[in-house]
């Protein structure tokens, strides 16, 4: 183990921002990436249903 | 798809603890080099997705197939991604290690093309109203693009830059310490089911958004409930 306590390990031996920087913004991109793919198919699948209801009430 | 996720988030919770716990400090950059388990997987990534894009664009090109268009264009914003977050943290340790954040280095300049080639497909797919005249174009720059791969990888070889050489290749033994390896190559898979399991769901989404008057999309279960 490298770290003796929890501060040493946010410290990152004073690369901190370097470090925690890179972390967070690639947890940050990925997070955003999977909300909006979420967001999509919610979207598309509104649109299908729609549409589908709509088709259905022509054939009527 | 949700095993790829799975998978995905247990390789990253594995391979961070063994790059933020187990790997020793590195002697000459000190923790500095931590950012080498997000940067080296996210760029193999970013240039693999190229790859695998062009791949599908060539095949749709060639048969003419809706299913391998849309394949490529699911991979591209994923890509892009990816070629951003190499940027970005390659940027946040070439600070520290190097004293600037940008070069105009021929490793870095070649990843920034690959970006720029990624928004420029992704670009061009949205420009052309007709899908399947956007499908070609698109293939045909991904094609076109495609040589950019082996400049990246070579750049370090070809010209003398101030990116290092790589670390690990096919022929030699990697230059680093095993337990560092093993962190990165845990990472760079999680990288790979990451990759798979988005792709995947995005391609439904573009099925669903391209062929949403078909029968049998009408009678998918989550349509009908």
């Amino acid at each position: 183990m490298n770290w003796t306590n929890p501060n040493e390990f946010f410290a990152m031996g004073g690369y901190a921002t370097y470090v925690w920087g890179s972390v967070g913004v690639t947890v940050l991109v990925l997070y955003a990436e999977c909300l909006f793919l979420l967001k999509r198919r919610k979207t598309a699948l509104a649109h299908v249903k729609r549409d589908a209801a709509l088709g259905a009430e022509d054939s009527k | 798809m949700p095993w790829f996720a799975a998978a995905a988030f247990c390789l990253t919770v594995a391979g961070l603890y063994v790059g933020f716990f187990m790997a020793p400090t590195d002697a000459q950059q000190g923790d500095g080099y931590r950012i080498i388990f997000l940067h080296v997987p996210v760029s193999w990534m970013s240039m693999f997705i190229y790859v695998v894009m062009a791949f599908w664009a060539a095949v749709g090109l060639i048969f003419n197939s809706r299913l391998s268009a849309m394949m490529a264009s699911a991979l591209a914003p994923t890509g892009a991604m990816f070629a951003f977050l190499s940027l970005w943290t390659g940027a946040l340790w070439g600070k520290p290690m190097w004293g600037t954040w940008w070069v105009w280095d021929a490793r870095l300049t070649s990843e920034l093309i690959l970006l720029f080639l990624y928004m420029g497909f992704m670009a061009l797919q949205s420009a052309i109203d007709d899908q399947r005249r956007a499908d070609k174009a698109g293939a045909v720059l991904a094609l076109v693009g495609v040589v950019n791969i082996p400049v990246i990888y070579f750049s370090v070889q070809w010209w003398n830059t101030l990116h290092q050489g790589a670390s690990v290749s096919l022929t030699q033994a990697p230059s680093m310490a095993t337990i560092m390896l093993i962190g990165m190559l845990l990472m760079a898979l999680a990288a790979w089911m990451y990759t798979i399991a988005v792709a995947l769901m995005r391609v439904r989404c573009i099925i669903l958004e391209r062929e949403y008057r078909t029968a049998w999309v009408n009678d998918l279960k989550e349509i009908r409930q």
